[in-house]
């Protein structure tokens, strides 16, 4: 039993009927024409929300003042703290560490566990539960360059085409040198890397490389290093404590302007704790919940950009923060879907796009940018989008044809996650397409840093999805994974060796009450408060009948 | 945007969806039946702070038990996959208590002795399958358990390779076993100890820390944007996917 509805069955059929001839022309080596660099600028321009007019507007206060960025970001820019510096009393702090990590993902777990390797004492604060976070969301793998016809210098090369050459070059040399030995890390750890018997690694294309380089655990790589990083940050609960539901809010200075920790929020009890570090490791990740202009998310719960606030308050730059990663292929069928993952590796795999009448409209592998934008030109300005029964634009990816290229039993081997996901629904995607529209997926930019992981503030380092410059304009698959693990490891051993000679001075919330002086003096009136910490999913008519107007204790 | 319906993670619930009865920790709420658990917490104004992670079945944040009124089943879900159902009673087990013995991975063999000295609770297991039964993974625990206890500890690892740390089947075990510390251990030992480690990326780590790719990084660091660009376009020669089977070797080794 097919777990789409009648409507949708008409158009599956137009799909099924060139499904064999494609099959055909795939295996003959005959693909879709892609794009030129000329047509590509056109379509971006025309169809990629980046570009279009709108999205985005001008932030008047803080270290990027007169900048662009889009609206939903602008607005938590221009929002006030949660806290009034006034009610703190900072001489008596509740809690004292040598490094303070902030985000309990995959770059925040590999900080602890090297600052404490160290010999630092470390607090591990984060929001939601320790793994939960977009580390333990990503499917498809890792790149490191460890193979004999392949090196450092090609992952270099790779890396920076795929981000338009705007990349930050130091940083990036670090990146394709140290992957390597992160993976060679993970492997002592025991992660579970796919490999051939005789232990070499099995590793994959990804889109914009040209040597094989992803490594994976089937098809939870992600999953699988959280859930390592996650166990072995328990292995040292003498050096490492973990806070978890207890997201920081704002930064702590010292009055030499150093970075002296931070205030976090319990989320049980409300209580606000004052947390006096010598270095903090900003670690929050990305910022899909943001749903810019209304588009879903591939993200996890907490991807508010948090950290993004935080340091911009307290004084950090922020590169290519305009730039957000539309993935292409997110789920539009079934509703309780809308906006999950379907990995790139779909594709790779030799599935193509098709309009509702089940024809190919555009090369399956165009860097993603461009891809997503031909999808929205296919939907709008052609009409020949699929319309899913709650109103719901869509196109097909054809799976099916994965099993007749690869061998029956390529899809449910190669992307067992998936598959499940939807057979709980009643679609079996070895037999069945689905049904795509692109999703918010990646942060490009973020926080200014160097190649040891470095802000511009002494003892704050930034680590992970929150910083900018890695990737320029546009990562490629596999290089988060990588990202994440450098910088939190380099990170976490310069923070370890940072706070053995520094001393801290009085703490200070100065910045914070500057930055309200700076709202008040560039007239922007507003009740938005940031971080916004958790995304607001209640509706409306709930809202309106919330209406307690005086409050006793905590009950409201 | 123009001519798209879109509307961030709300859902969208077409007119004339049915209404039914959900009973969140025993009190009723009217959600539309084609809602995850989860959302129609939301629905019904729950902000969720426990019990929610990745939305999307990755997680594990999100362990749901239920029963269908006037049914003795149990049933067991995760909350961000599970669509409700008219009359179900349900509540989310967001933690639960767990053991997790500290250990050194450098110095543990992977056999039966370790898993039994970390975790000797294993032995107690009564072979009832009920932790199998809860998984909402569909991991066969019970057999990852036995696996362990007979020290087949790659076994053990591949069974639970898909576990997402939910804790579901810990919440019912009569031999009080913390399964997924088990499975964890067992994968750990698997990747350190009975894989065999890989040759090629020690002998890639010496080059590095030997300092082999520094000039070369340095060329591209230095390089014009223009020079970066040639390079980019011309002289990067593509692995073809057959590379293995064909004992592929670039023509340029310059900078291998
Ligand atoms: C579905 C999906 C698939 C992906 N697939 C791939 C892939 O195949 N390959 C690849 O390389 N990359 C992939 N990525 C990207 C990659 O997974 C992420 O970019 C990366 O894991 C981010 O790691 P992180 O540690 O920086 O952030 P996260 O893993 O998101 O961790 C951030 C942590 O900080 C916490 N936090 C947030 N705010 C606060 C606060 N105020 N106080 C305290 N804590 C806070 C969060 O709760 C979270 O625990 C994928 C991403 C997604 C979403
Ligand atoms: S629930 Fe416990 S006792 Fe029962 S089979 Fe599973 S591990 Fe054994
Ligand atoms: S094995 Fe246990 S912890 Fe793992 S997914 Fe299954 S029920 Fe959850
Ligand atoms: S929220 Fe992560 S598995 Fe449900």
């Amino acid at each position: 039993m097919s777990g789409y509805p009648e409507s949708l069955r008409e158009s599956i059929k137009l799909v099924e009927k060139t499904r064999a001839e494609r099959v055909e022309k795939a295996k003959r080596g005959e693909i879709f024409k892609p794009l030129t660099m000329e047509q590509r600028k056109e379509v971006l321009s025309k169809f990629h929300p980046d570009y279009m007019e709108g999205t985005k507007r001008v932030v008047n206060v803080g270290p990027d003042k007169g900048e662009m960025f889009p609206n939903e970001l602008a607005d938590l820019l221009e929002a006030h703290s949660r806290i009034n510096p006034k009610d703190f009393d900072l001489n008596n702090y509740d809690l004292e560490t040598d490094v303070l990590v902030i985000g309990g993902g995959g770059a925040g777990s590999s900080a602890a566990i090297m600052a404490a390797y160290q010999g630092a004492r470390v607090i591990l604060a984060t929001k939601l539960r320790h793994g939960d976070a977009n580390t333990v969301m990503a499917e498809g793998g890792i790149q490191a360059a460890d193979q004999e016809v392949d090196s450092p210098y090609y992952h270099f090369l790779d890396t920076m085409g795929g981000g338009h050459f705007l990349n930050d070059r130091k940083i990036v040399a670090s990146l394709t040198s140290d992957a390597p030995i992160i993976a060679s890390w993970l492997e002592k750890l025991g992660m579970m890397f796919d490999k051939y018997p005789d232990g070499r690694m099995k590793v994959r294309h990804g889109g914009g490389t040209c040597r094989k380089r992803m490594h994976s655990c089937g098809d939870m790589t992600g999953s699988e290093i959280m859930r390592v990083l996650r166990d072995e940050v328990r292995n040292h609960p003498d050096k490492i404590e973990v806070i978890e539901f207890s997201p920081a809010v704002e930064l702590l200075l010292d009055e030499n302007g150093r970075c002296a920790g931070a205030i976090l929020y319990n989320l049980e009890t409300e209580e606000y704790i004052v947390v006096k570090a010598k270095a903090v490791i900003m670690a929050t990740g990305g910022f899909g919940r943001l749903h810019f202009n209304g588009f879903p998310c591939t993200n996890h719960y907490g991807a508010t950009a948090d950290g993004i606030v935080m340091a911009y308050r307290a004084g950090i730059k922020l590169r290519f923060m305009d730039s957000v990663q539309y993935h292409p292929t997110g789920v539009v069928f079934p509703e309780q879907n809308v906006g999950l993952l379907i990995t790139e590796k779909v594709r790779g795999l030799g599935a193509t796009l098709l309009n509702k009448y089940g024809q190919e409209f555009v090369f399956p592998l165009e860097p993603r940018d461009v891809e997503s934008a031909c999808i929205i030109r296919e939907c709008t300005e052609r009409g020949n989008g699929v319309v899913t029964p709650t109103g719901r634009l869509g196109v097909w990816l054809d799976s099916p044809m994965i099993d007749m290229l690869e061998g029956e039993g390529t899809v449910k081997r190669e992307l067992p996650a998936k598959y499940i996901q939807f057979i709980r629904h009643g679609i079996d995607i070895s037999k069945e397409p689905m049904l795509i529209f692109p999703t918010i997926h990646y942060q490009n930019g973020g926080l200014w840093m160097d190649e040891n992981a470095r802000t511009q503030i002494e003892g704050l380092y930034s680590a992970g999805e929150v910083s900018g410059g890695v990737h320029g304009r546009n990562r490629l698959m596999g290089n988060s994974l990588l990202d994440i693990l450098v910088f939190g490891r380099r990170a976490g051993l310069h923070a370890g060796e940072y706070v053995k000679n520094v001393k801290i001075g009085k703490l200070t919330l100065e910045h914070v009450v500057k930055y309200e002086q700076e709202l008040e003096q560039a007239g922007i009136k507003t009740d938005r408060i940031a971080p916004m910490i958790l995304p607001d999913y209640i509706r409306e008519e709930v809202k309106a009948k919330e209406k307690t107007s005086r409050y006793f204790g905590t009950l409201r | 945007m123009k001519g798209i319906l879109l509307t961030g993670d709300k859902p969208i619930i077409p007119e004339g969806t049915k209404m039914v009865p959900v009973y969140i920790m025993g009190k009723k709420y009217d959600v539309p039946e084609t809602l995850t658990i989860q959302k129609a917490l939301e629905y019904a104004g729950y902000q969720l702070i426990r019990g929610c992670g990745c939305r999307g079945g990755i997680c594990g944040a999100c362990a749901t038990v239920y029963r269908i009124m006037g049914d003795h089943k149990l049933y067991f879900g995760l909350a961000c996959q599970t669509v409700v159902k008219e009359n179900m009673v349900l509540t989310q087990i967001p933690f639960y208590p767990y053991k997790r013995r500290i250990h050194d991975i450098d110095n543990l063999e992977p056999t039966a002795e370790t898993m039994a000295k970390i975790y000797p609770e294993i032995m107690k297991c009564v072979g009832c399958n009920t932790c199998t039964r809860a998984c909402p993974m569909e991991i066969k625990v019970m057999d990852y358990i036995n696996a362990a206890i007979r020290g087949d500890i790659e076994r053990c690892a591949k069974l639970s390779l898909d576990c997402i740390l939910c804790g579901l089947c810990t919440s019912r075990c009569p031999a009080q076993i913390t399964h997924y510390n088990v499975g964890m251990l067992a994968r750990r030992l698997t990747g350190a100890k009975i894989f065999k480690s890989a040759e090629h990326l020690k002998a890639r780590v010496q080059e590095i820390q030997s300092g082999k790719y520094e000039p070369f990084l340095r060329e591209l660091i230095e390089a014009s944007e223009e020079e970066l660009k040639r390079r980019y376009v011309e002289e990067r020669e593509w692995e073809p996917l057959d590379s293995k089977e064909k004992g592929w070797k670039p023509q340029d080794q310059r900078y291998l």
